[in-house]
């Protein structure tokens, strides 16, 4: 009785899953095979061709900007893993200090706060100081808004550590620095390596923050797709978006692998 | 001197940079924003007039305090365009939350009911879609619901529509854009709390005579509620400021209020007006924030 209960829940919880997975990734399958598309008209399909992703490679503008994306995204992620990193540190290690509240507080925030909002106040300090807008106003925007992510995954990271680990170092003669360089530091390196693409792929993506920040000539990609984007589907468009995916997933699958690996070495991998 | 005291001071050290990072670029920007909400507009560069400077002396910054104004507020509260855009922006954000924990939840519960072995590949096939573009994500569906586009060459193809339907411009294209997008943020929540719900109570429910039906109304559900609350919170607080979506895949009839600001920026530039307008924003997501922190202690307090 209760075998043939849970039989049928499964095959309820079956279904959610497939109907979910399939919803979730659909899209993105059909949006990729669409870039293969021989034909000027994206919905009509003319057979496989690989003339956008040429057109793509002959768009200069195209490229420009996703060379500052690169750019933008590269070096504010490595801003805000090492940023990031200090920040879990303080608060997993700190115990209580002065404006801890204020500090907890103000890396949470910008996880859920709006972007128009985090845009619109980071671009009147860049007024107020004066600053040319351009790539390091940019930089420094996406590295206020990943740095928290990165502190929230190094953060659950560092407190599954066990602190004996260090304390027996210390025990053994390291300094409390030494100590957290030589054991603490590879233990919690996956996490960090895991925020630093997080912050990288948030950084290639987000399109709002950048298009408050930026100034004249460096237009990130996002700008540029979504200008073309307001003006209808493009072919190319589903090219480029495609190579950008092709990109992540192969960062995904790799760095799975890593932690695979590692994790096989006998540490063990980061959740994400 | 206890060994963990050892460690705190170099980590309270490490603070500092971060700390400081966070002060410049988060908080005292918002300053800035406050500040910008009670000056006026200007034709000039850039387009408002200073509020006060600080350079000019106690006799300047008197003079700039009483010129404070609350002009761009009662703008806000006396134009119907912004109180509907506030007012828009709620339902949406409201009605799409809903569709995420009705969608969402069956496949966290799914997720959750795995054999362990299988829930880690579950959990990256949840997140996998999150790291790859959102903008992609939306355009995907512009792919799909345009005129001539997927969905209605299969509806015509199937003869279940006799021609087009338009799904572009409309709020279902927003909704399911809203859904697609937000989805991760909705399921993981929800799949940590139920994967840590012990199945003994299950058990023990069944044996006492209750349904399946039951046992998940009487005890997977309320002891599911924190992970509900958090991420409902998680995209309902995001959903509210939602810009990229609404211009993307909702007509341009009626706006919500992240598009109001951004276009009162970038094609009004009234940016006075854009200032005011975040902090009209603000105040409408302290709220679900304080119900949530009330709501989170009293859970604290039960435990």
């Amino acid at each position: 009785m209760t075998g043939r209960r849970f039989a049928a829940m499964s095959r309820f919880n079956i279904a959610s899953l497939a109907l979910g997975f399939a919803f979730l990734y659909l899209p993105i399958v059909i949006l990729v095979i669409y870039s293969f598309n021989a034909s000027q008209l994206v919905t009509v399909w003319g057979g496989w061709s690989l003339r956008w992703y040429t057109a793509f490679f002959n768009d200069e503008a195209m490229l420009a900007a996703a060379a500052t994306s690169l750019r933008v995204a590269a070096v504010s992620a490595t801003l805000a893993a090492v940023l990031g990193t200090l920040a879990a540190l303080a608060l997993v290690r700190g115990e209580r200090f002065k404006g801890r509240t204020l500090f907890s507080g103000m890396l949470y925030a910008p996880l859920v706060m709006p972007e128009v909002i985090t845009g619109l106040s980071l671009l009147l300090l860049f007024v107020a100081l004066g600053a040319e807008r351009g790539f390091w106003t940019v930089t420094i925007a996406h590295t206020t808004l990943t740095m928290c992510f990165v502190a929230v995954i190094v953060q659950s990271r560092l407190g599954s550590i066990d602190r004996s680990l260090e304390e027996a170092a210390m025990d053994l003669g390291c300094g409390p620095v030494k100590a957290f360089v030589a054991v603490t530091l590879p233990l919690i390196a996956p996490a960090i390596a895991a925020g630093w693409m997080l912050a990288f792929t948030l950084s290639l993506d987000d399109l709002v923050i950048a298009s408050f920040t930026t100034g004249p000539g460096s237009a990130t990609l996002p700008i540029r797709i979504y200008s073309e984007v307001r003006l209808g589907v493009k072919p190319e468009i589903n090219a480029i978006c495609a190579l950008i995916i092709g990109a992540v997933t192969l960062a995904i699958v790799t760095a799975s692998l890593a932690a695979k690996l590692s994790s096989r070495r006998g540490g063990n991998a980061a959740p994400m | 001197m206890s060994a963990r005291n050892i460690f705190t001071r170099p980590a309270r050290l490490a603070a500092i940079a971060p700390y400081g990072w966070m002060v410049l670029f988060f908080l005292v920007p918002f300053g800035f924003v406050l500040k910008l909400s009670l000056s006026q507009v200007a034709n000039a560069q850039p387009p408002y007039l200073p509020v006060f400077d600080l350079g000019a002396g106690w006799q300047a910054l008197i003079a700039a305090v009483s010129a404070l104004s609350l002009d761009n507020f009662r703008l806000l509260l006396s134009d119907q365009l912004y109180l509907l855009a506030g007012l828009r922006s709620l339902t949406v954000a409201a009605t799409a939350t809903v569709l995420l924990l009705l969608i969402g939840y069956p496949i966290a519960y799914a997720m959750s009911r795995l054999p362990r072995h299988w829930q880690p590949l579950a959990m990256i096939l949840v997140i996998v879609p999150f790291w790859t573009s959102f903008l992609i994500r939306v355009y995907a569906w512009i792919n799909i619901l345009q005129h001539d586009g997927l969905l209605n060459q299969i509806l015509l193809t199937l003869h279940i529509v006799s021609e087009p339907v338009v799904w572009l411009s409309t709020d279902t294209a927003m909704y399911i854009g809203m859904v697609y997008s937000y989805l991760p943020f909705m399921i993981l929540p929800l799949y940590a709390t139920l994967s840590k719900l012990d199945p003994a109570l299950l058990e023990a429910a069944a044996d006492l005579g209750s349904s399946p039906l039951q046992s998940f109304w009487r005890v997977t559900l309320p002891l599911s509620l924190p992970g509900v609350g958090a991420g409902a919170l998680l995209c309902f607080i995001p959903l509210v400021g939602e810009f990229v979506i609404p211009d993307l895949l909702a007509g341009s009839d009626s706006l919500m209020i992240g598009q109001t600001l951004w276009l009162e920026f970038f094609t009004n530039r009234d940016w006075p007006v854009a200032a005011a307008t975040a902090v009209m924003l603000l105040a409408i997501l302290l709220l679900p924030l304080v119900i949530y922190d009330r709501f989170q202690r009293r859970q604290m307090v039960r435990s």
